[in-house]
């Protein structure tokens, strides 16, 4: 048990003293999106379904979040939790319709009604068209904490990584978590057993819609700003990229992949310009043909392999 | 009689004439991505990225080798389905013995590829191509104008449609086909070559992505996001439809154009969300879609 928490630990040394030798908001970009891609995990890599239409809920988030704290005034932990929950209400429905299809039909059904909520934010008034909603202020935590410092909003954003990744570590490992898997494994036999499949699936699609709100809340929180990048399909397939690249249905997998693609991105898009978008199609090409068990599964294989040849 | 519930009747049919037009892209694309579908079990998400690409080859076409519009119409859809047979043999043949996600997430970054080497190159403004002389000008219909392009379109694509249904319903190739979607190792069994068939059947989807983008052409800005927008309202298509038949396809993309023109001229705030409404309200009344079979 104590070996098993090592990693952890030392991932949580790693994420406190990293905002010394990086760029803090570096950092907290890399956490929101390995946040939204650890949500995004909890349904394509347990529970299989294919979500193309997870930056609708990123973005949903983002939205309110601004609008709350921005207009409504609403305090900083007050606006992220409105933007959750609104990521959660649209998570509901979405799921809901979503669920009625599966395999392909699925992926094409949540890109679309994604695409939908698109074309609504870029026409409602309150997010400010191409502009997007500008100059968020970051508030207060509790009315105490100053997050305007960047240090301080680092380890308030870190908090709320550690208590969302914690969360998702117990949902896998409870009960209903090995239904999901059982559910991603065979549907059928699933369904045999009494299990009602359909309400199994919609509420780990509202729990992951939730936590990817969450991230798209906290993101928003740390540039000041939410725009219709965040609600595009390209969030929908960058946040696909990640969970593969680094290993869908492992623990680590979205934390490393949206590590290499953000850090890519940032060192990447002064350097090639319009390139980027070529790099991140081949990079998904490659994932696809060569590494199906991503950055995080093939090690473990590795590590298995060796430990096999031991014994 | 010059309105029709309020609205003047020439705007009404100007609408419904741009929505037939737009239909007539959803059918084209949309059938396309159903042939493949059915053969290789893999959506095609590169679809809009060939669609694209049929549109800029016929600009390039035009601005550097000084090819007409009618050679384009030829040529290009060619290249693109020599492209999708290239696509076919190098990648995705490996991926039939996946779960299908796996070709929907290849096509995906291969479209991100296409599309972003086309950015890179031209920028994401849109570029004028003019419509050939033949076809430029307007029938006076007496009650309105057509403009004869637009007619064009829809006859073309019709027709294009019409081959695909008359050759995989009526015809002894079409017959391989069909067994070969049933049952690909029985049909093998029987000695037909049916990973060619497969080969052959990507590159002709990707071919009529390619036409359609010749089509496109001079009826809209021709940029390397052009098919990117359009491709997911297809896939909303698709979903509406179900890819169980060829004309269902046809006759859903046709439709759904047509409602889109109407919606712009009623309420042109839903107009571009009209269609995934629509999608919405068939998956909860008939999941399936609405010539799909429930499996």
């Amino acid at each position: 048990m104590k070996r098993q928490l090592l990693p952890y630990l030392l991932l949580l040394a790693l994420g406190l003293v990293l905002p010394f030798f990086v760029y803090p908001v570096l950092v907290m970009k890399v956490l929101c999106l390995a946040l939204f891609a650890c949500a995004f995990n909890l349904l394509l890599g347990y529970t299989g379904l294919l979500s193309f239409g997870h930056a609708a809920f990123f973005g949903t988030a983002a939205y309110v979040a601004g609008h709350a704290i921005k207009q409504w005034g609403l305090p900083t932990e007050l606006g992220l939790l409105a933007g959750t929950a609104a990521a959660a209400l649209l998570g509901w429905a979405v799921g809901s319709l979503a669920i009625r299809r599966t395999g392909i039909y699925f992926a094409m059904v949540t890109l679309a009604l994604a695409q939908m909520v698109y074309f609504i934010f870029l026409q409602a008034p309150f997010t400010g068209g191409e502009d997007g909603l500008q100059g968020v202020p970051r508030g207060k935590l509790l009315g105490l904490v100053d997050l305007s410092n960047d240090l301080n909003l680092y380890y308030f954003v870190l908090g709320i990584f550690v208590f969302a990744f914690w969360l998702i570590y117990r949902t896998i490992n409870s009960p209903f978590g090995q239904i999901l898997k059982g559910i991603r494994e065979n549907e059928p036999r699933a369904i045999s057993l009494g299990y009602d499949v359909a309400k199994y699936k919609l509420l780990a699609f509202v729990l992951s819609a939730t936590l990817a709100g969450l991230a798209g809340a906290t993101k928003m929180l740390v540039f000041k700003f939410a725009t219709l990048t965040d609600a595009h399909w390209h969030g929908s397939g960058e946040v696909v990229l990640m969970t593969i690249l680094g290993g869908m249905g492992t623990v680590f997998g979205p934390l490393v992949g949206s590590a290499v693609i953000v850090v890519l991105q940032n060192e990447l898009a002064d350097k090639v310009g319009s390139l980027v978008t070529v790099i991140m199609g081949s990079i998904f090409v490659i994932c696809v043909l060569l590494f199906r068990r991503g950055i995080v599964g093939e090690i473990a294989a590795l590590y298995r392999r060796m430990l096999g040849q031991k014994t | 009689m010059s309105e029709i519930f309020g609205i003047p009747i020439q705007a009404f049919l100007g609408q419904l004439m741009l929505g037939l037009v737009n239909g007539s892209f959803y059918a084209m694309l949309s059938l396309g991505l159903a042939v493949i579908f059915g053969m290789l079990n893999i959506i095609n998400f590169a679809h809009g990225a060939l669609y694209m690409m049929g549109a800029l080859l016929a600009w390039m076409g035009l601005n550097y080798l000084g090819l007409g519009y009618w050679q384009s119409l030829l040529l290009a859809p060619l290249v693109v389905g020599l492209f999708g047979v290239a696509i076919e043999r190098i990648m995705l043949q490996w991926l039939y013995k996946l779960d299908h996600l796996y070709g929907l997430l290849l096509t995906f970054g291969l479209a991100l590829v296409v599309e972003g080497l086309f950015t890179n190159a031209y920028g994401v403004s849109g570029q004028p191509y003019s419509i050939p002389e033949e076809i430029s000008g307007a029938f006076n219909l007496g009650f309105m104008f057509l403009p004869k392009y637009r007619a064009w379109v829809i006859c073309a694509s019709l027709a294009v449609c019409f081959c695909t249904w008359f050759v995989i319903e009526k015809t002894r190739l079409g017959a391989y086909l069909r067994a070969a979607t049933e049952n690909p190792k029985l049909t093998q069994a029987f000695g037909i070559n049916v990973p060619l068939m497969v080969m052959l059947t990507y590159g002709f989807g990707a071919a009529l992505a390619g036409f359609a983008g010749v089509l496109a052409a001079p009826a809209m800005q021709v940029s390397p996001l052009m098919g990117s927008n359009l491709i997911i309202v297809v896939f909303a298509v698709v979903v509406i439809g179900g890819m169980g038949s060829i004309l269902g396809s046809i006759l859903t993309g046709l439709g759904l154009g047509v409602i889109e023109g109407l919606t712009k001229v009623f309420y042109p705030e839903a107009s571009a969300t009209v269609v995934f409404i629509i999608m919405a309200i068939v998956l909860m009344l008939r999941p399936a879609g609405l010539f799909g079979k429930e499996k």
